[in-house]
């Protein structure tokens, strides 16, 4: 059922192999400036459900604690708001380093890592395959790869709904493939050493 | 005025209403828009955490077109996640001079070329600083006279980038809005997060921000947006929100295009306020006494 025509979407070096230390150090670098002020903490709309606050996040990196910082849900909680890196007083990019994490920690051998990164995984694919996202299909390949019987049942009433006003399309865009050779190239080029 | 515009996938399908209210409210204003030629998804926010050449790639490939195909136009964007990903690429690659050279190889397995020409400009940007409050004002047909509006801006039309509005104190709709008759609700809640795509990932936490933001739109006839993303997680989740937060009571969520239309003389049907998830009965009572007093 597996797009299977479709080299797997990994841009990353190895699977299941330990975090890159070149993409950790890039991190560190981000926030290497980080004074410890916790606005970044203070101003994150999803600072409730995390079980690291950002503010200490960054310095748990800084001190090399990556195991620790892998571990925690901290970086799956960003929703990309940009309230950090607008308010940082050191004007630290804090959503960027957010997202580098999740692409670290889709890498790495942790295998609810890997699950947690699968949402853009599939997405990507879809993009990959159809130029343009079709929202249907993505939902059941999401559904699938996360191999929970129970997650496609949370989304079931936004799915009817969807069908009752018309806005679900099963058939695929105009632009179908038209992405495969960028994806091939970039594939190739974020590979290479 | 001419555009060169970028849809988005999501303006395709589960926000037509959002393009079809664009395009009609935008004609209504003298705006013309010119569709850019085989564009293709611009990797919306599930791109950052999959590959970081992609997420720069994947928008200069469409500047890249318009840069071809629409040349000289500012690129019109109405999805805010669209948005900041196809202005990023320019203020990253002046920030990292090996990007843009990196970008340029990755598309020139398609004879592209991005030479970041073109100006990206939300709609926001375009309707408050180059229409303006005053020719919206002199297309209104219809005033919504009566109606109280929340403006619910979301995070990525005004963050990390403040362009065109106050990010802090967001209120570049406030004039629009006031142009249509209508009265805006004072609220603080306009730049709050609605969780974005933390609604497929960690939707009880999502859920804690949708709730926040409908229980401070109280008072509100209408929440209006400028993003679908904001839009669906506000009408789509909102029964779910509702009660998941205690409070709160069922509020409308409309583009702000469509309130636009519907000002401009627009019929329900035309700008598609049938496809919306959340519309409450007092509201179409109150836009049909608006339209009866104009008749
Ligand atoms: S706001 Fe910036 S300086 Fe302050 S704790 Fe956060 S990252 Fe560090
Ligand atoms: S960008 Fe992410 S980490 Fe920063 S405030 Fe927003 S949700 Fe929190």
């Amino acid at each position: 059922m597996k797009n299977a025509t479709l080299p797997p979407l990994t841009f990353l070096r190895e699977p299941g192999a330990a975090p890159d230390p070149a993409g950790l150090a890039e991190v560190q670098d981000i926030v290497r400036a980080c004074m410890q002020c916790g606005t970044c903490t203070a101003s994150c709309p999803n600072a409730h459900a995390m079980d690291l606050t950002p503010r200490r996040m960054w310095r748990m990196l800084l001190f090399g604690l990556f195991e620790e910082v892998f571990q925690s849900r901290t970086f799956w909680l960003c929703s990309a708001c940009y309230t950090c890196t607008l308010r940082c007083p050191r004007g630290l990019p804090l959503t960027a380093a957010m997202a580098a994490l999740k692409r670290l920690a889709a890498a790495g051998d942790d295998a609810a890592n890997r699950k947690k990164a699968l949402f853009y995984q599939e997405f990507m694919r879809n993009v990959e395959k159809n130029g343009r996202v079709q929202e249907t299909g993505l939902m059941f390949h999401y559904f699938l790869a996360m191999r929970d019987p129970l997650l496609p049942l949370e989304y079931t009433p936004l799915g009817l709904k969807l069908l009752r006003k018309g806005k679900l399309h099963f058939g695929g865009g105009g632009q179908r493939g038209a992405l495969a050779p960028l994806f091939g190239k970039v594939r190739e080029m974020e590979a290479r050493p | 005025m001419k555009y060169a515009y970028y849809p988005g996938c999501s303006l395709e399908t589960s926000a037509m209403e959002y393009d079809v209210s664009c395009r009609r409210s935008l004609e209504r204003l003298g705006a013309e828009l010119a569709d850019i030629p085989g564009w293709t998804c611009c990797g919306a926010s599930a791109v950052e955490p999959v590959s970081r050449l992609l997420t720069f790639a994947l928008p200069a490939r469409n500047l890249a077109l318009a840069e071809r195909e629409t040349a000289g136009l500012d690129l019109l964007v109405p999805c805010s996640a669209c948005y900041l990903n196809h202005l990023r690429v320019g203020r990253e690659c002046a920030a990292d001079r090996a990007l843009p050279g990196r970008i340029n190889e990755a598309l020139s397995v398609e004879g592209l070329h991005y030479a970041g020409k073109t100006r990206v400009r939300h709609l926001l940007d375009v309707l408050s600083a180059d229409v303006g409050a005053e020719a919206v004002a002199a297309a209104v047909r219809r005033p919504l006279e009566g109606l109280t509006v929340a403006p619910y801006y979301g995070c990525q039309a005004l963050r990390p980038y403040p362009l065109f509005d106050d990010p802090e104190h967001p209120r570049s709709m406030t004039p629009l809005i006031e142009a249509l008759g209508a009265t805006v609700l004072p609220w603080d809640l306009g730049g709050h997060c609605c969780g974005a795509s933390l609604m497929a990932t960690k939707k009880e936490a999502a859920l804690v921000s949708v709730a926040a933001i409908l229980a401070g739109a109280e008072g509100a006839d209408a929440i209006v947006t400028v993003c679908p993303m904001c839009q669906m997680n506000l009408e789509a989740y909102q029964r779910e929100a509702l009660k998941a937060g205690g409070h709160g009571n069922p509020v409308s969520v409309l583009y702000l295009t469509q309130l636009l239309g519907l000002a401009f003389g627009l019929s329900e049907e035309s700008v598609l306020l049938h496809k919306n998830l959340a519309v409450t009965g007092a509201l179409t009572d109150k836009l049909r006494a608006c339209a009866a007093a104009e008749a």
